[in-house]
């Protein structure tokens, strides 16, 4: 008996371990805090912010896709919904009077997606897998429909406003300037992001992870798969309220395009561009998507067709998303094997960018003659100028599209035999994840 | 009243049958390659926007042919070096490959065509009124979509019930597996039937472009719609497509066509909730309500009947 429970339960963590793994959260902390001390300027307040926002939103979908294996059109009703019972109760405390923080505001969002996750999430949990996505389509798109027809409630086109500095107050703070919103929305993401980190540390996030892998077997252990999507649903629906909610104090307006389908799109691409198969994967994915979304955008006026083009590509070479990716290394840099891939990785990176630099100025030339024919052909775009009317430009581009993507496939081919040696190399050192 | 019946009902059944002439190409494709292209109301729009250029570089009725080729080439061309590539990623990643596919086809449609409707107008050899029903007149060019229609869809049963290729999609319906086991160049068969899926999508575009609005934002307007349709008749189930496109088609028309409210078969809410949510529930019209009646009935099929009207499998 003895010898089974020892089998069965893991040893208990050594102090080292522990250390680690509380010393990651405290480091976390401390940079959150240390942040606007090194990025002090208001725009890199207000990304960081918007990257808090879009991290828990982003880690909310991910117990969805990534842990429970059902992928969502309509994750971002649970969002909007929290952001607008979030601006109808600070109008109803500031006219009411009573004493509630702001800091506490939140809490109401997240009980409001848990509550609507709750309502509908029964009827949609029923099937998984592609059925399910259709379903969240849809349920999506009847609430954002409706949004716009109870004008009362959502405010129509307009949306909805509150003043959030005119709340009861603690330690003075009239959350006015955004670096006490920052300081707002980093403690609630610290919150949410341990939270979620329990959360697939629990029974329930293990049975989900096996609701994802196997449902048949889970049924036949005795878990009704219906019900475990069911909780795991309103989960993602009640971290999805936050996340809504604090976007709401954020721009202080909640409005319909917080329900719809393109809020829906953009948490899709930044867990998936992250990687659902880590943890930290969403996190990453946030980031990088946020931050990505507000430099493009300046850079070129088609941002949206490369965030597009970018998501596909994801999709076809690397599904496992940039943590996938990373994490693809670790037996190789365990087994010290990583020199061996290195040079073919600086060999395939020329081809490589020379294809991705002939599409962007393909991409360019077609907008300039097809969005503004009539302007200077002298345009420019990631910081490269060139006349888009030249014939030069035309025979560099298709030189560097076709040439590229004939050397850049050659290249890839030889980068997959080092990496397959590399990584046998690893494997008989006796590293294989 | 038997006018409003009459034109509701041709109108519901038009636009009923080019809902099926999409929900068709969608089904076999799922059926078959078990993967739901969330791109397929992108070719719509693809047929529509072809169907504008080339009608205006060559004429309508060439274009009516040649858009229809152009996106099913398009179509076969992204099954068989993006789908097939994705394929041994799952059928989530399948999923999101015509999901960014979808998002990036707006995008480049926006960047050719603009974001404003282009003018798809109805070719001048259409433009008469076919008949005149108590007081209103019918246009001649609805009577020819309907015809279109309901030729490929009497062309599309011939094809499926009588010749081979038809019978080996039939059979790829229900047991995709065994035809490959069977000898067939599956992935063949895979790349024919979704270029075939697609054009079919862009006929109902050309034909749809210039009696509705041909606009970049079209596919992600329909697009819900069509998934609407799939699943309440049932994922995979080629009849029920066709049952859930003419009901959908018929309940979405005549809702537009009705004018009653709460307000209006109640009388007005007492003035002490007039300023509050209630009365925007009293007094919506069904007309205002027409644009979420296929989603309500989404739900109302998964409640009561999960594996939709027709449907016999469970995912």
């Amino acid at each position: 008996m003895t010898e089974l429970t020892s089998s069965v339960a893991p040893p208990y963590p050594a102090l080292s371990e522990k250390l680690k793994f509380y010393g990651i959260w405290v480091a976390v902390a401390l940079v959150v805090l240390a942040l606007p001390s090194i990025f002090g300027s208001g725009g890199a307040l207000t990304t960081f912010s918007l990257i808090g926002i879009s991290i828990i939103f982003s880690l909310s979908y991910n117990i969805l896709l990534g842990q429970t294996g059902l992928l969502s059109f309509g994750h971002a009703v649970y969002y909007g919904l929290g952001g607008f019972l979030v601006i109808h109760a600070i109008n109803l405390i500031s006219t009411n009077k009573l004493p509630i923080p702001l800091p506490f505001v939140p809490l109401v969002g997240g009980l409001a997606g848990l509550f609507f996750a709750a309502l509908l999430g029964w009827v949609s949990t029923q099937r998984s897998g592609t059925a399910f996505a259709m379903i969240s389509l849809g349920v999506a798109e009847l609430i954002a429909s409706s949004a716009l027809i109870l004008r009362t409630f959502f405010g129509g086109e307009a949306g909805i406003s509150a003043n959030r500095t005119k709340l009861f107050r603690i330690f003075d703070w009239n959350f006015g300037p955004q670096i006490q919103i920052y300081y707002l929305i980093a403690a609630w993401t610290l919150l949410a992001v341990i939270a979620m980190y329990a959360l697939t540390r629990t029974p329930l996030g293990r049975i989900c992870n096996a609701v994802r892998d196997n449902p048949e077997r889970v049924q036949f252990v005795g878990y009704d798969p219906h019900v475990v999507r069911y909780l795991a649903f309103c989960f993602a629906g009640f971290f999805a309220g936050v996340a809504g909610a604090l976007a709401a104090i954020n721009f202080e307006i909640a409005n319909s395009a917080y329900l719809g389908a393109l809020q829906s799109g953009s948490v899709l691409f930044s867990t998936y561009i992250g990687g659902v198969g880590y943890f930290i994967g969403p996190i990453v994915g946030a980031i990088f998507v946020t931050v990505l979304s507000l430099s493009l955008s300046d850079l070129t006026s088609v941002w949206q067709l490369y965030f597009g083009l970018f998501f596909i590509a994801v999709v076809t070479f690397a599904p496992g998303g940039i943590t996938g990716l990373l994490m693809m290394h670790r037996p190789l840099v365990k087994g010290s094997t990583l020199g061996k891939v290195l040079p073919s990785y600086l060999i395939a990176l020329i081809p490589t960018l020379a294809l991705v630099a002939g599409l962007v100025l393909a991409i360019e030339t077609i907008v300039h003659h097809t969005v503004n024919p009539g302007d200077d052909p002298n345009i420019k775009a990631f910081g490269m100028n060139f006349n888009a009317s030249s014939p030069i430009t035309w025979i560099l581009t298709l030189f560097l599209v076709v040439g590229g993507f004939f050397v850049a496939r050659e290249t890839w081919r030889r980068l997959a035999r080092a990496w397959d040696d590399a990584l046998t190399a690893a494997h008989e050192r006796g590293y294989h994840a | 009243m038997l006018e409003l019946l009459v034109i509701s009902t041709l109108n519901g059944v038009l636009f009923g049958m080019l809902l099926f002439l999409m929900a068709s190409g969608l089904t076999v494709i799922f059926s078959m390659l078990g993967v739901l292209n969330f791109a397929h109301a992108s070719f719509y729009m693809l047929g529509a926007f072809f169907g504008f250029q080339i009608s205006r570089w060559i004429g309508f009725w060439p274009a009516l042919f040649i858009a229809p080729l152009l996106a099913g080439a398009l179509g076969a061309a992204v099954e068989r070096f993006g789908l097939r590539r994705v394929h041994r990623n799952g059928h989530v990643a399948e999923l999101l490959f015509t999901f960014g596919l979808a998002f990036a086809i707006e995008e480049i449609v926006q960047i050719i065509w603009g974001k404003s409707p282009v003018d798809f107008r109805v070719p001048a050899s259409l433009d008469f009124p076919a008949f005149r029903l108590f007081s209103t007149n019918y246009p001649a060019y609805k009577m020819f979509m309907l015809l279109v229609s309901i030729a490929i869809f009497v062309g599309l049963l011939v094809v499926l019930k009588k010749s081979r290729v038809g019978l080996i999609v039939q059979a790829a319906l229900t047991h995709p597996h065994m035809v490959g086991h069977l000898g067939h160049n599956v992935g063949r068969i895979f790349m024919l039937v979704f270029g075939v899926g697609t054009a079919l999508a862009a006929i109902a575009g050309v034909i749809a472009g210039p009696a509705l609005v041909t606009q970049s934002n079209m596919a992600a307007l329909l697009g819900p719609i069509l998934f609407v349709v799939v699943v309440v008749g049932g994922l995979g189930s080629l009849p029920g497509a066709f049952v859930a496109s003419l009901l959908i088609g018929l309940v979405q028309t005549f809702a537009v066509s009705m004018n009653g409210s709460l307000a209006g078969a109640f009388g007005p809410l007492s003035p002490d909730y007039a300023q509050t949510w209630l009365s925007d529930i009293w007094g919506v019209t069904i007309a205002q309500i027409a644009p979420i009646m296929p989603y309500v009935l989404l739900v109302l099929i998964l409640i009561f009947r999960p594996m939709g009207l027709l449907g016999t499998r469970e995912t």
